[in-house]
């Protein structure tokens, strides 16, 4: 089959697996999705005397259903060196379709000669999450500095995009809308927009079923970018108090053998004559 | 009629979609034209962006208000950007409004199925001065001296609410100011009275000379009679109310 012509999703199944599942009730398999809390904040620029930079965020609960899948996932995904993005919603469409434009980004910076645009890595998003209309399940924040500035973005699974100086996504978007619309101010420092968002994770964390565990937060400006994964842990597991194990000689035992594990062995060196031989029989 | 064309039946966005419940109009006047648009966008009952530009920037003379799926207008109004791009540098010329409005008309006719898409395309050219296409939802194109978009309500359309105003507001050889203020107007009416619109409102007037951008911020919004201040009043100087309310005035609204 022609690879080119194999490109992208295949929905071939879809008929199968829909017939499949009215039989089967509700057996269905179900997509891991990342009930998520992402943000992003702009700061520095103005009249902070900062350079201008975006400060993202996100928790690190992958869920399937009611089962926490993973709990210390990376939701901010690398897109290229100065520009990334936190994905929510279906977490291997995030991964794909994160991963596709990454690739694509890398290809059109070398055919280019420029530094890519975040401006360039949105409309690549866009316009391919409205060709799949809402089936590949993305939900994004993305965010960088290049030649032009600072930027941040939001696109939906459906292919629409805003651009604001604060966003939230994700299953606990509002909890992280209510720190925003209270704590926001413009002209952040670097340092307020980290606490900010941090802030903002945290209340998704604390106040959504479908976020919990860690606070990632990456920090862009001009000249760096700084991937602070696990910012702040405020669910670590405590010690227990008391000490669960059973006591040596609490089940009674009948006989008892001891093996030795450890086996000798004896390596001896063929002559070179018999190795070329051998080497030879081989090839013919 | 008018209400028929310019309703989104709500079942025609897929679940989930990010939708323009919107309040949008454009008006000519001798010289240029006026758009204004209301700044709400939602998914199902959240306001995913509040402050959001629903005019949009197609060409040096046109802009368009989008409503309907945000998704559907943002890459139909990408497309056309792209083709009024490619006509200034093939004719070393700015495409006139009506080429623009063509464009958008025969994109939402050709896909009607697939799109929820009620844009307004407004401008300004050489050869016929300011100009107002409505393109409703079958993707037809309608040319008007002035159009409401106030469509995409979820019960009913929000257009309905303003059109008695302006029909009865509305007057030929308007000036810029006039124009503007009835344009102010007619969106802060529209945005009290329909629940999926809100927020500020953004306008653009287009003339010859270039494009002016007005923003007027949510509590800055032109106030008509708003109904509290004569009941109250009343009530505070006579301990009763003195205005006879209908037995039935308390049924489905609250009255404090």
């Amino acid at each position: 089959m022609d690879a080119a012509n194999n490109i992208g999703f295949d929905f071939s199944n879809h008929a199968r697996n829909q017939f499949l599942g009215e039989r089967l009730g509700s057996a269905l398999p179900k997509a891991t999705s990342t009930g998520t809390t992402i943000v992003g904040v702009k700061f520095g620029g103005g009249n902070t005397g900062e350079p201008e930079g975006v400060c993202l965020g996100a928790d690190t609960r992958a869920t399937g259903g009611p089962i926490v899948a993973d709990k210390n996932c990376e939701k901010i995904h690398y897109i290229a060196n100065h520009i990334r993005c936190c994905g929510a919603g279906t977490a291997a469409d995030t991964e794909f379709v994160t991963n596709l434009i990454s690739s694509n980004i890398e290809l059109h910076a070398l055919s280019s000669g420029r530094k890519p645009q975040v401006v360039t890595a949105m409309t690549m998003l866009k316009q391919y999450l409205y060709r799949y209309q809402g089936h590949v399940g993305a939900y994004l924040v993305i965010g960088g500095v290049d030649e032009t500035g600072a930027h941040l973005f939001t696109v939906h699974a459906h292919g629409s995009t805003d651009k604001l100086p604060y966003v939230t996504m994700g299953s606990g978007s509002m909890a992280a809308m209510a720190v925003f619309e209270s704590g926001y101010k413009e002209d952040l420092t670097r340092e307020q927009a980290i606490a900010l968002v941090s802030r903002a994770i945290r209340s998704g964390i604390f106040n959504d079923l479908g976020s919990g565990s860690n606070v990632d937060v990456c920090v862009i400006t001009k000249d760096q970018t700084e991937m602070l994964r696990n910012y702040e842990m405020p669910n670590e597991r405590g010690n227990k108090t008391r000490e669960y194990k059973f006591r040596r000689g609490t089940t009674a035992f009948t006989k008892e053998s001891i093996k030795n594990l450890i086996v000798k062995e004896e390596v001896k060196i063929l002559p070179p004559s018999t190795l070329a031989a051998t080497t030879a029989m081989d090839v013919a | 009629m008018a209400d028929m064309i310019n309703n989104v039946n709500m079942e025609r966005l897929k679940k989930g979609e990010v939708n323009l419940g919107t309040s949008i109009m454009a008006v000519a006047f001798d010289g240029g034209v006026v758009l204004g648009a209301d700044s709400r966008t939602t998914t199902g009952s959240y306001i995913a962006n509040r402050v959001t530009d629903k005019l949009t920037h197609i060409h040096d003379r046109v802009y368009c208000c989008r409503s309907g799926s945000a998704a559907d207008t943002q890459a139909v109004a990408d497309i056309v950007h792209y083709h009024a791009q490619f006509y200034a540098a093939q004719h070393n010329a700015r495409p006139p409004v009506h080429t623009i409005a063509s464009l958008f008309q025969s994109l939402c006719y050709e896909n009607k199925d697939r799109l929820s898409a009620g844009i307004i395309v407004a401008g300004w050219d050489e050869e016929q001065g300011g100009q107002v296409y409505n393109i409703p939802l079958g993707g037809g194109i309608f040319r008007q001296p002035w159009s409401i978009g106030a469509g995409f309500a979820l019960l009913g359309s929000g257009s309905t609410y303003v059109y008695g105003y302006c029909d009865a507001t509305y007057k030929e050889g308007m000036n810029e100011e006039e124009t503007v203020n009835f344009v102010r107007n007619t969106l802060s009416l529209a945005m009290a009275r329909d629940g999926s619109s809100g927020g500020c409102i953004r306008m653009c007037v287009i003339k010859k000379e270039g494009v002016r951008r007005i923003f007027v911020p949510g509590n800055e919004l032109p106030k008509f009679w708003e109904g509290a201040e004569l009941i109250e009043t009343k009530r505070a100087t006579s301990g009763k109310p003195e205005i006879a309310l209908p037995a039935t005035a308390g049924e489905g609204m609250v009255v404090q």
